[in-house]
C-alpha cells in the first residue's frame, strides 16, 4: 500500500465501490444491459467498468514519480513539450536523390523540423540498382542509395549541423551511416554536431519486418560497431532505433511490441558491454521507436510503462549510472496498418487520434500517415495534411501545455502497472527459454506475432473489431477515384547511370585493396567494421561490392517461416 | 471425397511484408487445403518452377512493393513456357486500383487486396477451382 493511503481509509473505500456496484450500477443494469459481458484493450488486457484510486493503492507512488527523473514514466525531460513541442518528422522518400531532396526541401518550407529517410528495397537490402533482384523496385517505395554520390544528391543544401536527419535501413544500416560520416567530413562538418538516427534494429528484421541478409551473429556484430563508433565519434547520434512498429505492423499486440523490443534491447547493451565500453558510454543515445495505435489510453499506458521499464532494466541490471543513460526516447509513427481503401478520407480522423495518443504519451517526434497510403506512398498533398494534424495538436489544442496529462488517471495508471508486469514476464520467459536470439531461431516471437496477428483478422472478419467503412459503415457505391503518387519510369535508367558514372571514375585497384580490408576486419570480432567502410564509400565503392563481399564471409540468412 | 484444393503462396521480390500472407495460409490451411508457402525474396522463375512441380491448383503471390507490373508479367510467361498457363494466378497485397484491372486483363483470376476477409479468401480460390472444373 502506497502512502496515499491509510488500511482503513482503503478499506472505506473499496467498500464504497462494492455498494455502489450493487445499488446503483445493479439497478441500471436490470434496466439496460451493457454493450458486452467483459471489456478488453486491443491487446487484450481486461478492463474494469471504473477505476478508483484503490486500484492504484499498490503503486509505489515513486514508480509514477516525475517528468525527467527515474523512472521517467511521466517523461523523458523535466520540462518536456513546455520547452519545445516534438520534432515532426514526416519520412520521405522516392526516386533518386534529386527527387527526395525536392520533397524534403517542401517538407521543411512546410514547417517540418526533422527528416526522415525512406530507402527503396533494393538500398534496404543491399542490392545495387542494376542488380537483377533491384528490377521494378529502383526508387519506387523510398529512394535509390547505391554510392556516396547519391547521399549527396540526397542533402545537397541541406544543413546537416542544423536538422538531425533520421535514416529507416536496417540490414546494410552501417553502409548508409559510412556514406554519412563520409559526405559531413567532404562538406568539412563537424560529427559530434551530426544529430539524427540510423535505424540498425537488425533483430526486430528477423522477427517481424525481414529486411535481413547475413546470419543473425555477424548482424548483431554490426549493430554493436554502430553503436560504439558513433559513442566514440558522434557525440549527438542515435546509433540504433529499437524499433516496435514494424513488430506491431506486422500484426503483434501492443504488449508483445514493448516486450520485444526491451527483450532486443538486452541483446544490443550485452553485446557493447563485451567490447570494454561502460553502459553510460553509450546508452544515453539509445534511442526507441514505436507505433501509436487506435487505442488511445492503451497506447499512452504503453508508452509510460516503456519508460519505467527502461529505467528499471538499465539501472537494476545493467547498473547504469547516469539518468541520460535510464531515459527512454522515442519517435512514434500512427498505424500505417489501420489504414483503409474504403472512405480513404477518414484515415485523416484515424491519424489524428493516433497522433494524439503518441502526444499524450509523451513521444520525442513523430510522423503522422497519409490518407492515401492504403493506394501507394504518399504523395505531397497527404503529407502537408498529415503535418497540418499534429501542427493542430501543438498548437491548438493546449495539450502540450501540461506533461504527462493523463498521468494520475486511475485507469492508465492502472494499465501502466500491468504493462510493466507483464513485459518483466516476458523478458523472463524468454530469458528461461534460451534468450532472444535463441527464440528468433525457433520461430517463438514470430509465431507469436502471427498468433494474434490471425487472431485480429478473424476479429475483423466477425466484426468484433469494427473496422469503419470495411465491416461497418460500409458505402455500397463509393467512388473512390484519388490521385495517387506517380512512380517516375526514368528512375531507373537515370539511378543505373550515376552508379556507372561512380563505378567508370573510382580508382579501382584502391577499392580492390579496401574490399580485401573489409574481409580481414569482418573476419576479425574484435574490431570495427565502420572505419574502413567510410573509406570504402568515400573511395566510390557501391553499396553491392561491400555487401556482396560480406556475403562471401558470412553467408545469408534465410527463416523458415511460421504460421 | 475430392481431393484437397492445392496452394502454393509466394512473395515474389523484396519486400518482407508476410503479414497478409501468413494469414491467409492459415484460413486456407485450417479450411482444409493444401498450403505450401515458399518464404519471403522469392524470384518469379524459383516460384513457378515450385508451383509447377508441386502441381498446385492455384498459385497465390503477394506484393506490398509495387513492384506488380514487373513481377506477374514475368510470372505468365514463365507458366506458359513451362506449359502451365490453366494455373489459377491469384495477387494480393497492396496496389492501385488501375495495376489491379491490368492484372486481371493480363490473366490474374483475382486480386484480394488488404482487408479481405479470410473468409471472402477461401470462398474465392474454392470457387475459382470448381469453375475451372477436374484437370
Amino acid at each position: 500500500m502506497n502512502e496515499m493511503f491509510t488500511p482503513k481509509s482503503l478499506e472505506k473505500l473499496r467498500s464504497e465501490v462494492e455498494r455502489w456496484e450493487s445499488n446503483e450500477v445493479a439497478a441500471f443494469l436490470k434496466k439496460q444491459a451493457e454493450r458486452k459481458e467483459q471489456f478488453f484493450t486491443t491487446g487484450d488486457f481486461p478492463v474494469q467498468r471504473v477505476y478508483t484510486a484503490a486500484d492504484m493503492a499498490d503503486t509505489p507512488l515513486e514508480d509514477i514519480g516525475l517528468p525527467g527523473r527515474f523512472p521517467f514514466t511521466r517523461g523523458p525531460y523535466p520540462t518536456m513539450y513546455r520547452s519545445r513541442v516534438w520534432t515532426m518528422r514526416q519520412i520521405a522518400g522516392f526516386g533518386t536523390g534529386e527527387d527526395t531532396n525536392k520533397r524534403f526541401k517542401y517538407l521543411i518550407s512546410q514547417g517540418q523540423t526533422g527528416l526522415s529517410t525512406d530507402f527503396d528495397m533494393p538500398t534496404l537490402m543491399g542490392y545495387d540498382s542494376d542488380h537483377p533482384m533491384s528490377d521494378g523496385e529502383v526508387g519506387r517505395e523510398g529512394v535509390a542509395v547505391d554510392t556516396l554520390a547519391d547521399m549527396e544528391a540526397l542533402f545537397d543544401g541541406i544543413d546537416l549541423e542544423q536538422i538531425s536527419v533520421s535514416m529507416t535501413i536496417n540490414p546494410s544500416a552501417w553502409i548508409l551511416l559510412a556514406m554519412y560520416v563520409a559526405l559531413a567530413e567532404k562538406r568539412g562538418l563537424d560529427l559530434n554536431k551530426l544529430s539524427g538516427t540510423i535505424q540498425a534494429d537488425i533483430l526486430k528484421e528477423y522477427m517481424a519486418q525481414k529486411e535481413y541478409i547475413y546470419p543473425i551473429a555477424p548482424s548483431v556484430r554490426i549493430v554493436r560497431d554502430c553503436i560504439s563508433f558513433s559513442a566514440r565519434n558522434m557525440k549527438r547520434y542515435n546509433p540504433v532505433n529499437i524499433s516496435g512498429y514494424h513488430i506491431s505492423e506486422a500484426g503483434s499486440s501492443p504488449l508483445q511490441e514493448a516486450a520485444f523490443t526491451m527483450a532486443n534491447l538486452i541483446v544490443y547493451v550485452e553485446e557493447v558491454l563485451k567490447t570494454g565500453m561502460t553502459v553510460d558510454e553509450f546508452a544515453p543515445r539509445l534511442a526507441f521507436f514505436y507505433v501509436s495505435q487506435a487505442d488511445l489510453f492503451e497506447e499512452i499506458a504503453k508508452f509510460r510503462a516503456l519508460r519505467r521499464c527502461y529505467a528499471k532494466i538499465m539501472k537494476e541490471r545493467f547498473g547504469a549510472k547516469n539518468p541520460e543513460s535510464m531515459r527512454l526516447r522515442f519517435h512514434c509513427q500512427t498505424a500505417a496498418a489501420t489504414l483503409t481503401k474504403p472512405q480513404y478520407q477518414i484515415n485523416i480522423v484515424r491519424t489524428a487520434f493516433q497522433a494524439l495518443a503518441a502526444v499524450l504519451g509523451g513521444c520525442q517526434s513523430l510522423h503522422t500517415n497519409g490518407y492515401d497510403e492504403a493506394f501507394a506512398i504518399p504523395t505531397e498533398d497527404a503529407m502537408r495534411m498529415a503535418l497540418r494534424t499534429q501542427q493542430i495538436i501543438a498548437e491548438e489544442t493546449n495539450v502540450t501545455n501540461v506533461i504527462d496529462p493523463v498521468g494520475g488517471s486511475y485507469y492508465v495508471e492502472s494499465l501502466t502497472n500491468e504493462f510493466e508486469t507483464k513485459i518483466f514476464e516476458i523478458l523472463a520467459y524468454v530469458e528461461e527459454h534460451g534468450g532472444t536470439i535463441k527464440l528468433i531461431e525457433e520461430g517463438w516471437f514470430q509465431k507469436q506475432i502471427a498468433d494474434f496477428s490471425y487472431e485480429t483478422a478473424l476479429r475483423k472478419q466477425s466484426g468484433e473489431k469494427p473496422v469503419i467503412g470495411v465491416n461497418t459503415m460500409v458505402e455500397e457505391d463509393e467512388n473512390q477515384e484519388i490521385e495517387t503518387h506517380p512512380y517516375e519510369p526514368s528512375t531507373a535508367a537515370r539511378q543505373i547511370a550515376r552508379t556507372k558514372k561512380v563505378r567508370a571514375e573510382r580508382d579501382n585497384a584502391k577499392v580492390a585493396m579496401l574490399l580485401d580490408k573489409l574481409v580481414e576486419v569482418a573476419s576479425d570480432e574484435t574490431q570495427n567494421i565502420m572505419p574502413v567502410t567510410v573509406e570504402l564509400v568515400r573511395e566510390g565503392a557501391t553499396m553491392g561490392d561491400i555487401v556482396e563481399k560480406l556475403k562471401a564471409v558470412w553467408g545469408t540468412y534465410r527463416e523458415t517461416p511460421v504460421f | 471425397m475430392s481431393q484437397p484444393i492445392r496452394v502454393l503462396l509466394a512473395k515474389v521480390g523484396l519486400d518482407g511484408h508476410d503479414r497478409g500472407i501468413k494469414i491467409v495460409a492459415r484460413a486456407l490451411r485450417d479450411a482444409g487445403m493444401d498450403v505450401i508457402y515458399t518464404g519471403l525474396h522469392r524470384s518469379p522463375e524459383e516460384v513457378v518452377i515450385a508451383a509447377v512441380q508441386e502441381d498446385v491448383d492455384v498459385l497465390g503471390v503477394s506484393l506490398l512493393s509495387g513492384v506488380q507490373m514487373t513481377v506477374f508479367p514475368k510470372i505468365f510467361e514463365l507458366l506458359q513456357t513451362n506449359g502451365a498457363d490453366d494455373m489459377i494466378v491469384v495477387a494480393g497485397g497492396v496496389m492501385p486500383d488501375e495495376d489491379v484491372a491490368e492484372l486481371k486483363k493480363m490473366g490474374v483470376n483475382e486480386v484480394l487486396l488488404q482487408d479481405t476477409p479470410p473468409q471472402t479468401i477461401i470462398d474465392t480460390l474454392t470457387r475459382l477451382v470448381e469453375e475451372r472444373g477436374a484437370r
